[in-house]
């Protein structure tokens, strides 16, 4: 006798809860809103607002991939918004040697940061969250020391700004093409190779990781080193696209970052998460900005800018209460 | 040679043939935590295809041997030899890649992944450097295949049952070219069914030459799928048998350490000075949390009852239940006085005057922070504060008198409890509940791991309690403290109550026979907790 | 397991006494650090012994050490709290919004007395609905305090379209730079609360029920503690706390500003109620310890700020001072 037959004759056999990151609710609010939007903005679907509203939010979809990663193994990191600015200081006043050196060393500022991350939390063992507080205010405090609290001019001569405010073939910007090349090998290091998995794992049960041999500190050293370069990256973005380093620009982008991925559906507990998900997640909430925008130009309401951050806070309360109930649901039925 | 039945395995044995060596063997463990002994002289041999129980009580040193075996703990002195060579892992990973895997009962996998990813964590194949799923899903589906199973490998572990987790939790094992598989306690969340599909699957392993070890609580089922049994206690590995030529009863014997004989028949000295009449407690087809099935008892006023069973039987839901915890997960009658009660927290419960000193010391009674004084009233709070100001001086009053008639020792009352041995620490925990100067106390455990002085101490305090009209519900593994202090007893087995023992007949042997008492067996509510 | 719990038991005999000749250490280790702080700076700080210095200092600190108990409490619940920083800004936007209304022209005591109590509830509400989060639906403190902290900035800047709202007003200015027998009036503020929130931890029912929330939740739930009411009340307080900070911040500046009033106070009473020796495993409330946490934070940054260094290193000596405290409990904790 087949013996799954038999297992699946005991009734409660297989529960109905799925690991993987249900997407469909976010495609759902971001599509209503897409046409909501496109029908009532005459220029929402122009090529301009597009572009721009990409270009402007590829930074904030890069730092969101990068937490995803944090946060799909269990962590968090509250640094990235002070990497940025970091970043963006740095490459600013080496700007004048072109993206070819300012990209890498945007990305090594970023990885440096993520190391220290990694070697306190993995080391010294201390929490995620307090080792990224601290290295959201030292970098910050750095980045505010490199460049005297002022904002850093780049250098137009180079092409550098090109990174920022160009366009590929004249037509994608930078900006974009740079998000979705770095979203599809995020992806790809996700669902294609087994540090993906070994991630995936150590975020959903780190003891047994160990057991089954996986190297638990190695994962954990990546990704919080993913997540720096990928803020390195933003760094870059910020400083070439508004022509200037910004110390005091990203504070409270590691929480946009951390509502994005939440809103994408992945689990702040760890295991579960998708990069897809987090793209989607981090255009919906930019997207509320955007329909703001038009909604101020329609003069019919007065929505000031502000208003976003109660809607966003609001978006991440609703996603933030529904995951709560999922998972008190499975912690129920495993128990 | 491969060795496929049970009976060739345990001739095997007997017979000294020197052609079979065996796969593992463990001589003269010593293990001891800072200074506490928890393994002592403790020995194991297991055959190639051979299915090996231990069994034991809490604490006898079942989880360290294990724990020993598969590298998480290492051994102070001692030696194991595993396939003929010394071995010395050094985390259960080294052990597992060696070819001894440990399925524990809180399977440990990974809910959110497939079913592949479990099967071939860390060693997936790839192509160009990315993971071949098509292979890797195959190779899963083979594994689970030898089993005769036929699931949607691709789909999170956690949309399956236990049952099914504990199935590719063993293809993980033999994937990975398992020699011996540990298993700790793998049935006791699943019902007859699944159970029945774990054994085959033993079965297959068994057939293939795979040794398995398996430590249980459930002494039912070892004569189904065991060949041979160690059993331990406190630390020893006291006896070893084929299984064939022990008993349940002599099983239960050696757990507590004795000779069947030995057992006395000595009825309790505490004959009911007077017939208790009075029902105070009364519990009827309490179900649920995970074990229980069916309990009913009713307890009198100034009576103490005691409450027997097997580690797992479901003693201590029961005491939960009635204490209002685990609320949503149980369902049966409650009455206290004649009134129908559902308590929905422990505070409830504690304002109609009922006590519960729970079995996990450390786990849920001390709060190790705090000092003994404010360990001792957390119960009382609400009665010695006033406008949510605590009369202090009260408190120190009540403290200071619990802690000179309980005789707790330590430097003063700011002491904090983390930094008292394990009997004060009881004792404390002890005066939080007689401050409270509840109707029905319920103990659970209220004398383990602490030591003999300080237990006799406690065994008194509570008989001297019950004098004085206190009711007490007793759980407790020691069927000599049963004896000794309870009035009645009411024996668990399996989440049932299946017998009641009255003062005239309650003796050590009577427990005991009721406990190994072939028990009808009763499927269980899935998802048990321990 | 018995022999676990005794092995563990011996563990912690062995540790505690160890803990307590470091914990000793440690009381009087950032006492140390806290007097050879103030004799570094005599000896290098120009003009350090003066009176002026001490209220400089005191006028800084008082805000910090004011949220930081409000802090110590939430941790020693086993608990964070991030949006204290915005409520701190929600409550010191509130004020003025009431008492430079047309009521409050009309009659004045009423309309200050109200503008401060409604602040500080509007804060308060804040914090309990950041424990109805945790308490009610299990989410992680993180997580469920980061709505808030998008959101409640976000309100106080709709609240005031982001503006900046200055105001003439003597006696609400008296919070803030008025002084009682030279006395600054916040610092009086702040000894008071910290005496009376130390008074009440040692003496109140409160006071108990929370360190043992904090010290092993399931042993308090089994002997009776209301430990959802607990949660809730201390959330709700360092919600008030952070309302109170709030208020005198817009006292000090004679102005409102939805934008800056608290950014970044939540790192530093985190760090304040860390180096003040709170348990971030929670069941201790070192409220004094707190206090002193938050001059030792205040006295690095004037130190290096009065010595010519810039002032974003202090950020940078934050951050340091965050890992180290918390490693060095890690350690004394560590068995």
């Amino acid at each position: 006798m087949n013996l799954s037959n038999m297992l699946a004759a005991i009734p409660g056999m297989s529960r109905h809860n799925s690991a993987s990151v249900r997407t469909e609710g976010v495609w759902i609010a971001l599509i209503l809103m897409l046409i909501f939007a496109g029908l009532r903005y005459d220029a929402f679907l122009s090529e301009y607002n597009i572009m721009t509203f990409l270009s402007y939010n590829s930074m904030f979809v890069l730092i969101g991939l990068g937490m995803c990663f944090v946060i799909m193994t269990g962590g968090i990191d509250l640094s990235v918004g002070s990497v940025v600015a970091l970043s963006s200081v740095v490459v600013a006043s080496v700007s004048h040697l072109g993206i070819e050196v300012a990209l890498p060393v945007g990305i090594l500022v970023g990885v440096g940061a993520g190391a220290i991350n990694a070697f306190v939390i993995t080391k010294l063992k201390i929490v995620p969250f307090i080792a990224t507080l601290a290295m959201m205010l030292g970098a910050r405090g750095l980045a505010l020391v490199i460049s005297d609290n002022q904002s850093v001019p780049v250098s137009w001569e180079s092409n550098f700004t090109q990174f920022g405010l160009g366009k590929a073939f004249d037509f994608l910007p930078w900006p974009i093409v740079t998000m979705l090349v770095i979203f599809a090998i995020c992806w790809v290091l996700l669902e294609k190779f087994s540090f993906g998995r070994h991630l995936l794992s150590v975020g959903g049960n780190e003891d047994a990781s160990k057991l089954m041999g996986l190297q638990v500190d190695r994962t954990l050293f990546s990704v919080y080193i993913i997540s720096g370069a990928l803020a390195g990256v933003a760094g870059v973005m910020l400083a070439s696209g508004y022509g200037a380093g910004q110390p005091l620009e990203g504070m409270g982008w590691e929480l946009s970052a951390i509502a994005a991925v939440v809103v994408g559906g992945t689990l702040l507990t760890g295991g579960v998460g998708s990069m897809t998900a987090t793209l989607l997640g981090a255009i919906l909430l930019g997207l509320i900005f955007n329909i703001l925008n038009f909604e101020n130009g329609l003069g019919s309401i007065s929505f000031s800018a502000y208003w976003q951050s109660v809607i966003r806070g609001g978006f991440l309360l609703v996603v933030v209460v529904i995951q709560a109930k999922i998972i008190n649901r499975q912690t129920m039925l495993k128990s | 040679m491969t060795i496929t039945t049970k009976t060739a395995a345990s001739e095997a044995d007997t017979a000294a043939n020197n052609s079979v060596q065996p796969i593992l063997q463990m001589r003269n463990i010593n293990k001891a935590f800072s200074g506490v002994s928890a393994l002592t002289d403790a020995s194991l041999t297991l055959m190639p295809g051979e299915v090996h129980a231990i069994i034991g009580q809490n604490g006898a040193g079942k989880s360290t041997l294990i724990k020993v075996l598969n590298g998480a703990h290492k051994l102070d002195s001692g030696d194991i030899l595993y396939q003929g060579n010394p071995a010395d892992f050094n985390s259960p990973h080294e052990a597992q890649v060696a070819g001894i895997s440990t399925i524990f009962q809180e399977v440990n996998l990974i809910g959110y992944r497939s079913i592949t990813e479990n099967i071939c964590l860390g060693y997936e194949p790839t192509r160009f450097g990315m993971v071949n799923w098509k292979k890797a899903h195959a190779h899963a589906r083979s594994m689970l295949a030898r089993f005769g199973l036929d699931l949607a490998v691709e789909k999170p572990l956690q949309d399956y049952n236990i049952a099914i987790q504990q199935l590719v939790a063993i293809a993980r094992a033999v994937a990975l070219n398992a020699k011996v598989v540990i298993m700790d306690e793998p049935t006791s969340s699943l019902d007859d069914k699944e159970k029945e599909v774990l054994f085959k699957v033993i079965r297959e392993l068994q057939a293939s030459g795979v040794a398995i070890v398996y430590v249980s609580h459930h002494l039912d089922e070892l004569f189904q799928i065991c060949d041979q049994v160690t059993i331990m206690r406190d630390g020893h590995t006291v006896a070893q048998h084929a299984i064939k030529d022990i008993s349940k009863l002599q099983m239960v014997a050696a757990m507590l350490g004795r000779d069947i004989a030995d057992f006395s028949d000595q009825t309790s000295q505490n004959a009911a000075q007077q017939p208790f009449s009075e029902v105070l407690l009364e519990v009827e087809n309490l179900a649920g949390a995970g074990v229980l099935c069916d309990v009913s008892f009713k307890l009198h006023r100034g009576e103490i009852l005691g409450l027997a069973g097997l580690l797992g039987a479901g003693r201590s839901e029961v005491a939960r239940a009635i204490f209002g915890l685990d609320k949503e997960r149980v369902k049966g009658k409650i009455c206290v006085d004649n009134q129908q009660v559902s308590y929905d927290q422990p505070i409830d419960a504690i304002n109609s005057k009922i006590g519960f000193c729970s079995e996990d010391r450390k786990e849920d009674g001390i709060i190790p922070q705090l000092s003994v004084r404010e360990n001792l009233t957390l119960a009382l709070m609400p009665k010695i504060a006033k406008n949510g100001l605590i009369n202090e001086t009260k408190e120190r009053e009540i403290v200071t008198s619990f802690m000179r008639s309980l005789g707790i020792k330590a430097s003063s009352m700011e002491q904090p409890i983390s930094q008292l041995s394990g009997g004060n620490q009881q004792k404390v925990l002890l005066a939080r509940w007689l401050a409270t100067e509840p109707r029905i106390l319920m103990l659970d455990e209220p004398t383990r791991g602490i030591d003999v002085g300080a237990k006799a101490e406690i065994q008194n305090l509570i008989k001297s309690l019950a004098k004085k009209g206190m009711t007490v519900l007793m759980i407790s593994s020691e069927f000599e403290e049963l004896v000794d202090g309870a009035d009645r007893v009411i024996v668990i087995q399996a989440g049932k109550s299946v017998s009641e023992i009255t003062s005239e007949n309650l003796s050590e042997n009577a427990i005991v026979q009721a406990v190994a008492h072939e028990a009808p067996r009763s499927s269980l509510t899935k998802g048990s907790a321990a | 397991m018995n022999n676990l719990a005794l092995k563990d038991q011996q563990n912690s005999n062995i540790a505690i006494k160890n803990n307590m000749i470091i914990e000793k250490l440690k009381q009087h280790g950032t006492l140390l650090a806290f007097l050879f702080l103030i004799l570094v700076n005599i000896l290098i700080t120009p003009n350090f012994l003066q009176i002026q210095t001490l209220y400089v200092n005191l006028t800084q600190v008082a805000t910090v050490a004011i949220v930081a108990i409000g802090m110590t409490l939430v941790i020693a619940s086993g608990g964070i709290d991030l949006s204290v920083g915005a409520l701190m800004a929600l409550a010191g936007t509130i004020a003025p919004l009431i008492f430079l209304s047309d009521f409050a022209l009309m009659s004045p005591v009423l309309g200050l007395t109200l503008a401060i109590l409604v602040a500080i509830l509007a804060a308060a509400m804040g914090g309990l609905f950041n424990g109805f989060l945790i308490s009610r639906y299990n989410i992680q403190p993180i997580i469920a305090t980061l709505i808030l902290f998008i959101s409640g900035r976000g309100i106080a800047q709709v609240l005031t379209n982001g503006e900046l709202q200055t105001f003439d007003h003597a006696s609400f200015e008296f919070i803030g730079t008025g002084r009682i027998f030279g006395v600054p009036f916040q610092a009086i503020i702040t000894i008071v609360i910290a005496l009376s929130m130390a008074w009440v931890l040692r003496r109140s029912i409160y006071g108990r029920f929370l360190l043992a929330v904090g010290g092993n939740e399931q042993a308090a739930k089994l002997a009776g503690v209301p430990t959802a009411k607990i949660k809730m009340i201390t959330y709700m307080i360092c919600g008030a706390l952070a309302g109170v900070a709030g208020i005198i911040t817009t006292a000090i500046n004679s102005a409102s500003d939805a934008n800056q009033t608290g950014q970044l106070m939540e790192l530093d009473a985190i760090a304040a109620a860390i180096v003040g020796g709170v348990l971030l495993t929670g069941g201790k409330a070192p409220i004094l310890g707190a206090l002193l946490g938050a001059c030792i934070i205040q006295l690095v940054g004037y130190t290096l700020l009065a010595n010519g260094v810039h002032d974003a290193v202090a950020m940078i000596a934050k951050a340091i001072i965050i890992i180290a405290a918390v490693y060095m409990q890690q350690m004394k904790g560590a068995k």
